[in-house]
């Protein structure tokens, strides 16, 4: 009957209390400090995303006046997707280069920060080489580079790897991995910052846990696994999300320069309306991007919790099927016990 | 091996005693090679430097081949025999660089444009994050959710109306264009700066800050007397990647403040090198001083000296550079 008495436990009611003048006053400084940015983000932000969005419906012609609106709709859009010849092949290549490289400058950055994080010596002059890109990569030197093959590797045949995978693979899939090949330094050179952010992360693990999986007989394997995989996950997602957003937004990046040609095209279809809605279109894609990328990191939860939670469901059904036993218990027991009670 | 064999560890004192000794034992090998619970083995340690320094190698290549093609001479490049190490060092290669890059005003230009919005974006982002790391209110939320989608969130898509409220303002092609939203914490990679900002701030005790109110300082006082000196490392870094960032920018910075249609007079290293090849042979066709047809040394060259001040910066500062994420605490406490 225990059981049965016990109220079952409740979504904490959030207590309002009123706030005093002290919170007031508090919550009022807090929103001066805060002010600038709101007023900014206001101007810059909120305002020009909505402006776009208009300009995106509209085809708008520069005349002497001033800025001339045409509403449009939809039009910019099925234009760009239709009929613009150079757009969404653009698109897709980023896509699948994107998707691509990303976790190769992921995976290459988590490598390097591992290695670093070894007792080894010279470890600050190899952090030093790691981390110089950083201040490198800026469009038009990387252009300057790739134009005089410097950045691929001379070493490899890079070549013959990108004949290799044409022949075995669909060209719509081997292209990007052979731009991937010719653009290895380049591509490198993204994971400056997320090198950096992989070490800090992998300093601030705590060392307990090794000596206890070490007492239990782990093997260093098993511990990159069990616990070092683990504790950087959320670095994972994070260095996904910046390289992601450094990779769209760098002078490399196609699109964002055909974006810009078609604001300053002089045609009558094309200007500031037919950019806009490309923007559009981009800023999606992108989002889509660090969506799938989040949800591939954040979905899955811990292994621990994912067991806890069942173990949980089960207690649950089991209190509620005793529970219902118990009720039947006291409704056969009444139907039973009626006679006699009389 | 006898400096090894010193500092055996103690699990191995056991095994010792039971026979092997000091001499080479194939236990000993096997430890030495694989390694021991305190120290890496040998095969790990030659894996560890030998994937370091290639790819290390790899790293530097492109910077390596810059540095040595920039030296050559015409007949260096064309000789098949010459790889890496120049006939001789062959300066003028940088003097018609730049010349046709107009080095020096260049220089000068692009540290103001990257340094002012710098300043700006450090007082406006170093306001922010305190407001948002110290106190509750209302819309704190929105405010932060808003902060992560304008750093995923392409430039592009505000680009347009942004263009034209500049040149409805006034302020296109000139300084302003990137000063004004710098100051409103709407600047290039603002909202990576608020977030290092916001998580270092939180990191200050908050009895300090308690003590000081106690002690009559009002919020701005507080703010300045105990959270700014203490936020040092957050500034250095700021500061160092905004500066960085705002110097390598090329698309924005050509579009707001050297113009795309019509040209204003302000101008960055990185744009000069973009625009190197119609500025070099605009130069060479005026100069009368015998400058030598565009080539890959003397755009190598131009390459170089457009990075070089970052690198001087670099390496002068590297240690602020390469600790500066430790210290900010964005990975989390």
């Amino acid at each position: 009957m225990t059981a049965y008495a016990k109220p079952r436990p409740k979504k904490e009611n959030r207590i309002r209390v009123k706030r005093g003048p002290l919170e007031k006053k508090e919550a009022r400084a807090g929103f001066l400090f805060v002010l600038p940015w709101i007023i900014g983000a206001a101007v810059f932000l909120v305002y020009p995303l909505i402006m776009s969005f208009w300009y995106a419906l509209n085809n708008i012609r520069l005349t002497s006046e001033g800025m001339k609106f045409t509403f449009l709709l939809q039009g910019n859009f099925t234009q760009i997707l239709l009929s613009d010849p150079d757009f969404l092949p653009e698109l897709v290549d980023y896509l699948l280069s994107t998707v691509i490289s990303v976790p190769v400058i992921v995976v290459f950055a988590m490598m390097i920060a591992l290695m670093l994080n070894e007792k080894i010596r010279g470890k600050s002059f190899f952090r030093l080489i790691f981390f110089l890109p950083v201040i490198i990569v800026s469009g038009p030197i990387l252009a300057s580079l790739t134009e005089q093959n410097a950045s691929s590797i001379s070493v490899i045949d890079t070549q013959a790897v990108i004949s290799a995978i044409s022949t075995f693979l669909p060209p719509i899939v081997a292209t990007p991995i052979a731009s991937l090949f010719s653009n290895m330094v380049t591509i490198l050179w993204y994971s400056g910052v997320p090198i950096l952010i992989f070490l800090s992360a992998l300093q601030k693990i705590d060392r307990s846990q090794y000596e206890a999986a070490y007492v239990d007989g782990a093997s260093g394997w098993e511990m990159f696994w069990k616990i070092t995989l683990p504790s950087l996950k959320p670095m994972i997602l994070l260095n996904c999300i910046y390289t992601v957003v450094f990779v769209s937004s760098n002078d490399q990046n196609r699109l964002i320069g055909l974006i810009k040609n078609a604001m300053f095209s002089g045609t009558s279809e094309k200007g500031y309306g037919y950019a806009s809605a490309m923007a559009w279109i981009y800023s999606l894609v992108v989002l889509i991007l660090v969506g799938i990328f989040t949800l591939v990191f954040l979905g899955r939860k811990d292994r621990y919790e994912r067991e806890a939670k069942k173990l949980d469901r089960k207690a649950k059904a089991e209190r509620r099927n005793v529970l219902r036993i118990q009720r039947r218990q006291a409704r056969h027991a009444k139907k039973f016990n009626r006679p006699t009670a009389r | 091996m006898q400096r090894s064999s010193t500092v055996q560890p103690p699990a191995d004192i056991g095994r010792k005693e039971t026979g092997s000794g000091r001499r080479l034992s194939k236990d000993r090998i096997r430890k030495l090679l694989l390694g021991t619970r305190d120290r890496n083995g040998w095969i790990k340690l030659v894996v560890i430097y030998g994937l370091l320094i290639c790819i290390g190698f790899i790293y530097v290549y492109p910077l390596l081949y810059m540095v040595s093609a920039s030296f050559m001479s015409l007949d260096d490049l064309l000789d098949s025999s010459i790889q890496w190490i120049p006939s001789g060092l062959n300066l003028s290669n940088y003097r018609q660089a730049g010349v046709s890059m107009n080095y020096w005003n260049s220089l000068l230009q692009s540290f103001l444009i990257a340094g002012l919005p710098t300043l700006c974006t450090l007082v406006s982002c170093a306001l922010t994050g305190y407001g948002l790391a110290r106190y509750k209110f209302r819309g704190r939320g929105v405010i932060i959710g808003l902060i992560i989608l304008t750093f995923v969130l392409p430039r592009q898509i505000t680009m347009i109306p942004t263009y034209n409220m500049y040149a409805n303002l006034g302020i296109l092609n000139s300084i302003w264009s990137f000063i004004v939203p710098a100051l409103v914490g709407q600047g290039l990679n603002a909202p990576i700066f608020i977030m290092i900002f916001w998580q270092f701030f939180r990191t200050v005790p908050q009895a300090l800050v308690e003590a000081a109110k106690i002690d009559g300082a009002g919020h701005f006082k507080s703010f300045f007397r105990i959270s700014l000196p203490s936020a040092a490392p957050a500034f250095i870094t700021v500061a160092l990647f905004s500066f960085v960032w705002y110097w390598n920018e090329f698309y924005l910075t050509q579009l707001y403040v050297h113009g795309v249609l019509v040209e204003s007079s302000l101008t960055t290293l990185v744009i000069q090198l973009q625009n190197f090849n119609t500025n070099y042979s605009a130069y060479a066709q005026t100069a009368a001083n015998g400058a030598t047809n565009l080539n890959e040394s003397i755009k190598m060259a131009g390459t170089l000296i457009t990075v070089l001040p970052l690198m001087i910066i670099y390496f002068v500062l590297q240690r602020h550079f390469v600790e500066s994420i430790d210290r900010t605490g964005i990975t989390g406490e």
